[in-house]
């Protein structure tokens, strides 16, 4: 149901540089429709990410994360060609994951 | 007793169908224990109040830091999320909190947290105005750098916080932030 989520990872100098974006609507619960009526909650509120079994960041969001979450961050290791995977979990319970390829240095 | 659970005397017993046995043996007043040998809806019941008061005396670790992360997650103030988490505001150095000093949209706000502490930590990232202050967590593990950049939601100008747990304590830094337009609502 969910877009799937564009994940880019590039390995430089013994590190791995991690960016993702999940779309997702992150619906705080707090808006209202054009007819005024409020629209449900739903946001992501799990998100898992990994490399070939190790954990190199785990989050719990909220709702005032804004929509379409992006996240950056980096880990130790990695190597090119490995798979990272990212897991999220909705307030709904609905799941989605994802993988990419770490890239390396492109010169 | 509840009335409304006493079998009736002419109707055979659901739980403990015994054909030999004379009809008064499965009416009222006869020993209950001896009725029947399979569980009935009173034991049951027992079994589960049972059940229930031993999940509150002998809670997993994980169900309780479920229920610390609803209330910290949940808590309308910042006080309520800090004291939630067992936190306090501690300003150190080693934590850089990025937030820009004007935002237009509060609903889009970059925010970068980066720590110089070394090591499997948490950080947190809270602001303060927002009807739910406690906005993400993010549990760092070994070998990966403490720094994160995400984009949140800020209700109104207010202080945002970044805080890190390392080694059972707190680190935080502060930031204001002015924003033009909210992020909550339909702005």
């Amino acid at each position: 149901m969910a877009e799937p989520m564009r994940i880019r990872a590039q390995f430089k100098e013994g590190e791995t540089y991690v960016h993702v974006l999940m779309p997702h609507p992150m619906e705080t619960g707090f808006r209202t429709d054009d007819a005024g009526r409020p629209i449900a909650a739903h946001y992501i509120t799990d998100v898992e990410i990994s490399i070939q079994e190790r954990t190199v960041l785990s989050a719990t969001l909220s709702r005032a994360v804004s929509q379409d979450p992006l996240l950056y961050f980096r880990f130790k290791g990695g190597r090119v060609d490995d798979t990272i995977r990212v897991v999220w979990t909705d307030s709904r319970g609905e799941r989605r994951s994802d993988e990419a390829k770490i890239l390396g240095l492109v010169s | 007793m509840c009335a409304w659970y006493a079998p009736r005397p002419d109707a055979p017993s659901p739980d403990a169908p015994s054909p030999g046995a004379p009809p008064e043996t499965a009416g009222l007043g006869s020993d209950p224990a001896g009725r029947s040998p399979s569980y009935n809806r009173r034991d049951t019941l027992r079994l589960m109040a049972a059940a229930v008061a031993a999940a509150g005396l002998l809670r997993w670790p994980a169900a309780r830091a479920a229920e610390n992360d609803a209330l910290a997650f949940g808590s309308g103030s910042l006080e309520g999320a800090l004291s939630a988490l067992g936190a306090t505001l501690e300003p150190s150095p080693q934590i850089q909190l990025t937030v820009p000093d004007f935002v237009d949209n509060g609903s889009v706000v970059p925010v970068e947290v980066t720590s110089q502490i070394s090591g499997p930590q948490t950080i947190f990232v809270l602001s303060e105005a927002n009807p739910f202050p406690l906005v993400a967590r993010f549990f760092v593990p070994e070998g990966t750098e403490p720094y994160v950049s995400t984009r949140i939601k800020v209700a109104r100008s207010c202080n945002i916080y970044a805080l890190v747990q390392a080694d059972g304590r707190y680190y935080s830094a502060v930031k204001a932030t002015t924003v033009t337009v909210g992020g909550c609502g339909n702005g």
